[in-house]
């Protein structure tokens, strides 16, 4: 795959610049790959976890079940859900996915929870009281003021996929992750400096753009709930 | 013969039950290591955050930990852990406690700083020294979210002790390992089966023994705590 390997009596430093320079495609596909892989899951996860949540959130007796399969399939490592899904759907990105997007629900399905149950009875009172109906108070009333914890619960899911993702190179995926594998493969550190950089990178600015949105969509939360 | 066929009689293959490479040695690894590394990281977790949350000092340091732990894979950790000191034991040991600290730093921090102010004023009122007032006070009111740190660093160890065969150490992870690069399903699927049963055991046993060190006085509903500690940790 990558074709300048460092061999010899040379000390291999941290960083081989001259290996950046010349693998800038590579770098800059595995980015965009592991960009890819990030959004996918978590859209998808945020699609399956808002109807869940909802239910889990109005209907009591569905909050153990919803809560108690979501956490087995977060408590699963990920390398051996992958493994499970293999047989049946094969090193694919389909496999990857499919792990990734077990892993937000929990995290997205609480804090839709959480969220829904801090609005305070008394302003969910006033609505009716406006004539609002259920469902035009859920989605004017209900839903808004439940987004910061919502967006928390964004942030995270965002943050652990990312970290995840990395772990899909061992199923052929892996966007950052194939640089870190390469680096572990070839023992050649400049390929895992340049995964884990990039990686933790693109974590940061995930949750700082993530928090900047949300101050942009709540904005009479602003100066007050920081996340 | 069907795949659950196969895998049923990979499990009931008495090969793989014993020696090095078998299952039970396998499991007492990944144990071992697990049990080791969680050991190593709340030994030196638990000092600093249960320090810093009783002075009220560096919380943002104990809260970002968490958030900063997160964002690194915890696959890179090991693989940098093996260029630091090579394959084997080691970096494996020293990918997993430094992954498990950080919850821990954080969950004490803020299970200290939850105590309810009047209480320790009335602790202090009661003339109990700043001694006992951590030990008979907030550590026994701490203690559900310090537990809920470890159980957190818990799973994620034992979870992550999986990528360990990676780095040439044995664990669970190794049936995996072995069955991804043998294009093998069935010792692929026998393992990554091992792995779930045994990281829900754990999750499950450390609920329960959450459940059993909370202090009879303050014991509330676990799914508020189990909330609470996760929307927390992200503050």
């Amino acid at each position: 795959m990558l074709a300048t390997g460092v061999v010899g009596a040379v000390e291999d430093p941290w960083i081989r610049w001259s290996w950046i320079s010349g693998h800038v495609p590579v770098i800059r596909d595995a980015l965009t790959q592991h960009i890819e892989l990030t959004v996918i899951a978590v859209v998808v996860g945020l699609l399956i976890a808002i109807p869940l949540g909802l239910l889990a959130w109005r209907q009591r007796l569905l909050r153990g079940p919803i809560f108690s399969v979501t956490g087995i399939l977060f408590t699963i490592p990920s390398l051996a859900l992958f493994a499970i899904l293999i047989p049946f759907t094969g090193l694919t990105v389909l496999t990857a996915e499919i792990g990734l997007v077990s892993y937000t629900l929990l995290i997205l399905i609480r804090n839709i929870v959480v969220g829904m149950d801090a609005v305070p009875p008394d302003v969910r009172e006033a609505a009716r009281g406006m004539g609002y109906r259920p469902l035009v108070e859920l989605f004017q009333v209900d839903l808004p003021l439940a987004v910061p914890a919502i967006m928390a619960g964004i942030r995270i899911a965002t943050v652990t996929t990312i970290g995840l993702v990395t772990v899909t190179a061992l199923i052929g995926e892996g966007g950052l992750g194939s640089l870190i594998l390469d680096g572990l493969i070839r023992d050649f550190k400049t390929p895992l400096v340049v995964g884990t950089v990039l990686s933790v990178g693109l974590a940061i600015v995930a949750d700082i753009s993530l928090s900047g949105l949300q101050r942009l969509v709540t904005p009479w939360s602003r100066g007050r709930f920081t996340g | 013969m069907n795949f659950i066929g196969q895998v049923l009689q990979w499990f009931l293959d008495g090969s793989h039950w014993q020696g090095d490479f078998g299952i039970p040695n396998r499991l007492f690894e990944h144990v071992t290591m697990s049990v080791e590394s969680l050991a190593a990281a709340a030994l030196i977790a638990l000092p600093v955050g249960v320090t810093l949350g009783h002075i009220g000092r560096g919380g943002n340091l104990a809260i970002n930990v968490s958030n900063v732990g997160r964002a690194v894979p915890s696959f890179a950790l090991l693989v940098i852990a093996v260029q630091l000191v090579g394959i084997g034991f080691w970096p494996a040991f020293i990918a997993l406690v430094a992954l498990g600290i950080p919850p821990i730093v954080t969950n004490s921090y803020i299970g200290m700083r939850e105590v309810d102010a009047d209480v320790r004023e009335a602790a202090k009122g009661m003339g109990m020294r700043d001694r006992a007032i951590l030990w008979q006070i907030e550590l026994p009111i701490a203690t559900p979210l310090i537990m809920a740190g470890v159980r957190t660093s818990a799973v994620n160890i034992v979870a992550t002790a999986t990528l360990a065969a990676l780095v040439a150490w044995g664990g669970l992870g190794r049936f995996i390992v072995d069955g991804l690069a043998q294009r093998d399903t069935v010792q692929l699927f026998a393992g990554a089966l091992l792995v779930a049963l045994l990281s829900i055991a754990v999750e499950l046993s450390l609920t329960g023994l959450q459940r059993i060190t909370t202090p009879i006085g303050i014991r509330i509903e676990t799914s508020t705590q189990e909330v609470r500690s996760t929307t927390l940790s992200t503050a």
